[in-house]
């Protein structure tokens, strides 16, 4: 195995583990199959795994994750792939009403233990209605495990644990990061749900990021470190289960929170996280919670105006320099 | 209608009569629930099936045990037709612990996974592609089960019915499609909002399934369509759609009357009741009344005592307020 691969290749790494080991899981989405994905998440497992592993849909968003139910429900683990995140809108009956209600309006009768895959996120210029972060949209729902890794070995890590979880998982991959590259998964590679990484300590400011507002956070503490501030970086690889123990334990080494998200300011999951602190750690903080998120309009398609839509790197900065000298 | 037979070819004697008391158990819990209702012990909503129970007795006598159903909003009878005591159901509409669903559910959720029932949906069409899953769960096991979807005709116009359909039709999945045809949306005439006379079985070619209309308060030919449709499944001939014709007792909903709908047709089903049409066939098998009478006062006996059961059950647990969320039985989110 090569030593380092990208975050695609990781994707269909850890589908590849998981089809391997256990032949009660299966595939299912739009261009998955021979096409190997249109981002080519999937790439190889057709040729691999064949036609009753990876299954080819029609467009049709509801019958993907219906059908991937009603088989998760029936005794296998089904991978659902929804193209682009943005069209969870389509079949959001599924995701609102049915996958994360049905074992506890069952009494517990019934176990769904399915992983639905987007591509999630912006920074592509694909215009408003492919790019958008909507991790906070089943952030709203209980009965949701949500996982959105930020570099390869995690995405397998990641699939890992959500394949083999009892409970339904939404996870997101975010295409921003699909070209990067990290180093390859250990053989075995398992990274539970709900346990966040410190991906740089510090102890001046604690950037709490999530997926591709990971990178942006290392990015802006490199520069951070230049003026001589200390800023550790925590990814919490999920937001349910939600690790707070690990983000509490950071502020308080470093008394200051930045939260980088990049779905919008208004309902973001960023809003969650800073209201547990300021209820429970209200006395570990020297400054104001701050918030860098997605401004609160739709994602236009020029890049010089996403830039200034969603985070990014100088917005941090910004933020972190803000609440140090505070 | 022509002149009755005893359907022996289908259903003999002996079955009949236990279908008949099958369906009459079904008549009189929906009965208690309708009164249960108005008496206060059983809050929220219900949508009685009273006048659909041979939809759902036929297809269960045709269907093997470790076959799955997944009905509707409107599924009290078959949950009971796959073997939920209408002790559990009464008891999860009357909001007790002992409910199938531990009073998590309600009336709109009635589930009994053990016998395969997998559920009762509330927002229309919703569950058809979840049918649509089990049976290719059932083939990727090659397990021979087929999986079965009961909607209403009101679900035809919404988008997940034609995804089902679709799909079901390209995977050739072991998967019935039957529609309880009662001729309502709901409050509104099911004509006055769809282009085709026969709102499933019209729509059926269009995805290449074959489909069939039948008298779905004939609990003799529902169970010959859903066998014959069963076997071409089990069998690898994928999807079939059934438009069961039946007629509801009572309205759509609560204490809905009904009054949009015309007193002569409301007299006309009632005299094809599903209870009655078994009672004329039994008669032509030789059944004798008194058997037939016992049967009923059985069934008069088993709905009494689930009442008072029902009613005597303790509430729900506080406690489960807050189980069941995720599969290791609790409801944490966070550290």
């Amino acid at each position: 195995m090569a030593d380092m691969i990208t975050y695609r290749e990781a994707v269909a790494e850890g589908l590849a583990r998981e089809l391997r080991r256990d032949s009660s899981v299966v595939c299912l989405g739009e261009d998955i199959g021979a096409a190997g994905g249109v981002f080519k998440t999937t790439s190889g497992l057709f040729a691999e795994f064949g036609k009753e592993r990876v299954w080819d849909t029609p467009i049709s968003e509801q019958a993907i994750l219906g059908v991937a139910m009603g088989a998760a429900m029936t005794g296998m683990r089904p991978v659902a792939e929804i193209m682009f995140s943005d069209f969870f809108a389509c079949c959001w009956d599924y995701l609102a009403n049915e996958i994360p209600k049905m074992r506890y309006m069952t009494g517990g009768q019934v176990t769904v233990p399915l992983v639905v895959r987007t591509a999630n996120g912006g920074g592509l210029g694909f215009g408003a209605q492919h790019s958008q972060a909507v991790e906070n949209w089943t952030l709203a729902i209980p009965g949701l495990k949500i996982a959105a890794p930020s570099n390869p070995a995690d995405v397998v890590g990641l699939m890992a644990a959500a394949i083999r979880s009892d409970d339904p998982v939404v996870f997101f991959e975010h295409k921003g990061l699909f070209a990067s590259k990290g180093p390859a998964a250990p053989e075995g590679h398992v990274v539970e749900l709900g346990k966040a990484a410190v991906a740089r300590e510090g102890s001046d400011v604690s950037l709490v990021a999530l997926a591709a507002t990971v990178p942006m956070a290392l990015a802006a503490a490199d520069l951070l470190a230049a003026d001589g501030i200390s800023a550790e970086v925590i990814d919490l690889r999920c937001l349910v289960p939600l690790d707070m123990a690990t983000v509490l334990a950071s502020v308080g080494r470093t008394s200051r929170l930045v939260i980088v998200e990049e779905n919008p300011f208004q309902g973001g999951w960023g809003g969650t996280v800073a209201s547990i602190v300021a209820d429970e750690g209200f006395e570990l903080l020297d400054a104001p919670i701050r918030r860098v998120a997605a401004a609160c309009v739709p994602l236009p398609f020029a890049d010089a105006l996403e830039q200034l839509v969603i985070p990014t790197v100088d917005g941090v900065v910004k933020a972190a320099r803000t609440l140090v000298a505070y | 209608m022509t002149a009755v037979d005893s359907g022996a070819a289908v259903v003999g004697a002996d079955e009949l009569l236990g279908l008949y008391e099958q369906m009459a158990v079904i008549r009189r819990t929906e009965k208690a629930a309708h009164d249960l209702f108005l008496a206060g012990l059983v809050k929220g909503t219900t949508h009685l099936a009273a006048g659909h129970e041979a939809v759902a007795v036929g297809a269960s006598a045709a269907l093997r045990p470790d076959d799955y159903v997944f009905a509707t909003y409107r599924g009290h009878h078959h949950a009971m037709a796959r073997g939920a005591t209408p002790a559990e159901c009464l008891a999860e509409l009357m909001s007790k612990g002992t409910g199938l669903c531990k009073a998590k559910g309600g009336s709109m959720h009635l589930t009994k996974a053990s016998a395969g029932m997998l559920g009762s949906y509330a927002i229309v069409g919703a569950h058809l592609p979840l049918a649509a899953g089990a049976a290719w769960s059932a083939r990727l096991r090659g397990s021979g089960q087929v999986a079965v979807a009961f909607f209403g005709d009101g679900a035809t116009n919404i988008g997940a019915f034609h995804e089902a359909l679709n799909l079901s039709a390209v995977w050739a999945l072991p998967v019935l499609f039957i529609c309880e045809n009662n001729l309502y949306m709901e409050y509104t005439p099911i004509g006055e909002v769809t282009a085709v006379a026969n709102p499933a079985a019209d729509r059926a070619p269009g995805y290449g399934i074959p489909a069939e209309v039948i008298d779905g308060n004939d609990v003799v030919v529902v169970k010959d369509a859903v066998h014959r449709a069963a076997e071409l499944a089990r069998s690898g001939g994928g999807p079939t759609v059934i438009e069961a014709l039946t007629y509801r007792h009572f309205g759509h909903s609560r204490t809905d009357p009904g009054a949009y709908r015309p007193a002569e047709e409301v007299e006309r089903w009632m005299q094809r009741d599903p209870l009655e049409l078994a009672r004329a066939r039994l008669q032509v098998h030789g059944v004798p009344g008194e058997s037939v009478t016992a049967a009923d006062e059985r069934a008069a006996r088993i709905v009494a005592e689930a009442v008072a059961e029902a009613k005597a059950a303790p509430g729900p647990d506080p406690h489960d307020a807050f189980t069941d969320v995720w599969a290791d039985g609790g409801s944490a989110w966070r550290t």
